[in-house]
């Protein structure tokens, strides 16, 4: 789960890691009062979204009187905002997050992710500031200093050490001012179960501060059991609503490009059905795991939420049963063309647990537009066909 | 021969009179597989499924002199449970539990690893040797005896592999489903040595997906000491960056773990890689026939 740049600042706070004072506004009058009561002289208007490369985007801008604050406001409320992160369709902004001007006189980046190889988390510091991470990761990896933190031990001095002098910060007092802000944001991702932190930039004032300008964080879905306070961070309206639809039936469904319509058990299946799709020449239309309890009525859950998909010209349902049993599918599928208005074809491939029992369910219902298919080779070459209208 | 676990191995199941736990036990028991008994706290004293419970595992291992657990302890209390095992002396936890806090599972693996326990999961399919000996919840039908050995990330794809290889007329030794999480027990690089010295195994199955870079680890391995032929299929071709594909490890980040990536660092190794799934057992007759 994924949270805003202003909650990130709350959870900051609580840490004691310094951020520019701001106050979150729903509506430009909103933003005006809180720029007046924030004080100026300048303010910064910052797009509220959950995606990184705002400001190249225009989501991002400086005021310097409280009418700017004003016309930049109205601007950004209520945009859609492109970025490299939200896709070509863009994202609503309807929350600005209104941030007194910083004195900037570097910019640096620091986060905290998990490192797979390693399997602990890694502290990632870099004098480059400001820029996409992965860009800087690609064209001079050397600017990125990795420390992993064993959990077992923390954060001892030495990890404290290996980033200053990496970073090439050589006044003591800042060496100390850097190391104890890195060892909160070390604290932070562990306490909370965070599975990524970012903060580009993180900024050192004139007089030698370190302010965390930007916030980005995500946590662990699995751990949000315990977190109640983050849990109730999350905002829904940065969810795909099918997504999300999906998720309380049990069913892992992610909305892409093409025209074939997918239902599978497993997500490894699920991705390689995809990708067989492809490879025989069509394009799959989702991604949809129908996971290890699918019933009747989660079956028929998932046609309702593939079929709102108006570029869906065929459906492709792909189980191997193993937990999962076949006849339980065959009927889920009659059950829901008898709720949903199926009108576009139905290619089905049960095999595993049941599957003999399955087709004999199938093939007594008769059912038209249900076309079976022997495996998943085969499934996949009649769904290309149907989707071509062949 | 198999890897890790055959006919003479014994089992004990963590989480044991849970539903869960209840529901593949028997199935692991009609499968043929050992299971000496299982660990319930406020329960021990108890039979189950026809078995002893305990309290503890260390009572458990004591009595029955198990060397392996099956573990179906929900994921909040997971970690405690693995932890628990490689204290008792376990050898090997076999974790299905789905949904265990990233956090946690890096604990009970690096304490796992200091006490010499090795663990394959969590949220995986676990380990089978054909004919023998069951651990997990894999449809034990599909799994003929053979020379095929498999290591997946999936476990429908592994049934998907390994029903594709009986068809093709072959059959498995050991097929593992390692689990897509972002921590995980024994991988490829942990696996494949030990089916290259299984004079059984023929060829290897191994079936990856986007995300972290164990496949380009394993592909570094294979070009240097595996001579066994070995069969590649990476889930995600079409996955696009960013999103998470159902497996909470299954994810392309800062364009980092795509398939394509993967299937190129295996080719350069020699491995033969397909791709789509529906290829896998075509392409095992094929390296077998040479």
């Amino acid at each position: 789960m994924n949270i805003h740049e202003y909650q990130a600042k709350q959870i900051f706070a609580k840490y004691d890691i310094p951020t520019p004072k701001g106050l979150i506004a729903h509506s430009v009058d909103e933003a005006v009062v809180n720029a007046e009561e924030l004080g100026g002289p300048i303010w910064v208007v910052k797009a509220q979204i959950h995606a990184g490369g705002r400001g190249l985007g225009g989501g991002v801008k400086l005021a310097k009187s409280i009418n700017e604050v004003r016309t930049l406001a109205d601007e950004i409320l209520g945009m859609t905002l492109v970025t490299h992160q939200t896709g070509p369709e863009g994202k609503l902004v309807q929350k600005i997050y209104i941030e007194d001007g910083a004195d900037i006189k570097d910019e640096l980046y620091l986060g905290v992710v998990l490192d797979r190889a390693k399997e602990m988390p890694v502290i990632m510091a870099s004098t480059e500031g400001g820029m996409a991470i992965e860009d800087v990761a690609h064209d001079s990896p050397e600017k990125i200093i990795k420390v992993a933190v064993d959990p077992a031990i923390g954060f001892q001095g030495f990890h404290g050490r290996e980033l200053v002098f990496g970073l090439g910060i050589t006044d003591k007092v800042e060496q100390g001012k850097f190391i104890k802000f890195a060892k909160k944001l070390y604290t932070l991702y562990l306490e909370n179960d965070a599975e990524m932190i970012e903060i580009n930039p993180l900024v050192k004032t004139g007089a030698g501060d370190f302010i965390a300008l930007d916030g980005k964080m995500g946590f662990d879905d699995s751990a949000l059991g315990r977190h109640p306070d983050i849990e109730a961070m999350r905002d829904i309206s940065e969810e795909d609503a099918d997504e999300r639809e999906a998720s309380q039936y049990g069913l892992s469904y992610i909305s892409l490009d093409g025209e074939i319509g997918c239902m599978v058990n497993g997500a490894g299946l699920a991705m390689g059905t995809m990708d067989t799709i492809n490879y025989m020449g069509g394009t799959p239309a989702n991604f949809l795991d129908v996971g290890g309890s699918a019933n009747a009525e989660t079956v028929a859950k998932g046609f309702e939420i593939i079929l709102k998909n108006p570029k869906v010209k065929a459906i492709f349902v792909n189980i191997f049963g193993g937990i999962v049993r076949c006849d339980r599918i065959a009927n889920g599928i009659l059950e829901a063309t008898k709720i949903t208005d199926v009108n576009v074809p139905v290619i089905v491939r049960l095999d595993g647990t049941n599957a003999p029992e399955a087709a004999v369910i199938l093939k007594n219902a008769n059912i038209e537009n249900i076309i079976v298919a022997s495996d998943l080779g085969d499934g996949a070459a009649k769904s290309v066909a149907a989707a071509k209208g062949e | 021969m198999s890897i890790l676990v055959n006919k003479d191995t014994k089992v004990i199941v963590q989480g044991f009179t849970g539903k869960e736990g209840s529901f593949h036990a028997e199935q692991c028991i009609a499968y043929g597989t050992q299971i000496v008994g299982g660990v319930t706290p406020n329960k021990g004293g108890q039979v189950h499924l026809g078995q002893p419970v305990f309290n503890t595992v260390k009572e458990a291992v004591s009595t029955t002199n198990a060397t392996v657990s099956m573990i179906f302890v929900p994921p909040a209390f997971v970690a405690d449970a693995v932890m628990e095992a490689a204290d008792a002396g376990i050898e090997l936890a076999v974790i299905i539990t789905e949904g265990a806090p990233v956090r946690d599972m890096q604990a009970a693996k690096a304490y796992s690893v200091k006490h010499g326990m090795m663990t394959i999961g969590p949220n995986c399919p676990g380990i089978i040797t054909a004919e023998e000996c069951k651990i997990g919840i894999m449809p034990g039908m599909i799994f003929k005896k053979g020379n095929v050995g498999l290591i997946s990330k999936s476990g429908t794809l592994t049934y998907e592999g390994a029903n594709q290889v009986v068809k093709e007329g072959f059959g498995i030794t050991t097929a593992v489903g390692i689990g897509g999480d972002p921590i995980i027990g024994l991988s490829y690089k942990q696996l494949l040595p030990m089916f290259e010295a299984d004079p059984e195994t023929e060829c290897i199955v191994m079936i990856g997906e986007i995300g972290g870079d164990l496949e380009i680890q394993a592909a570094a391995y294979i070009k240097e000491n595996i001579t066994k032929p070995v069969v590649a299929f990476i889930a995600g071709q079409t996955a696009p960056a960013g999103k998470r594909m159902g497996h909470a490890g299954a994810i392309i980040s800062g364009g980092a773990g795509t398939a394509a990536e993967k299937m190129a660092a295996l080719e350069a190794a020699g491995v033969k890689v397909v791709v789509s799934p529906a290829e896998i057992g075509k392409a095992v007759a094929e390296v077998l026939a040479k």
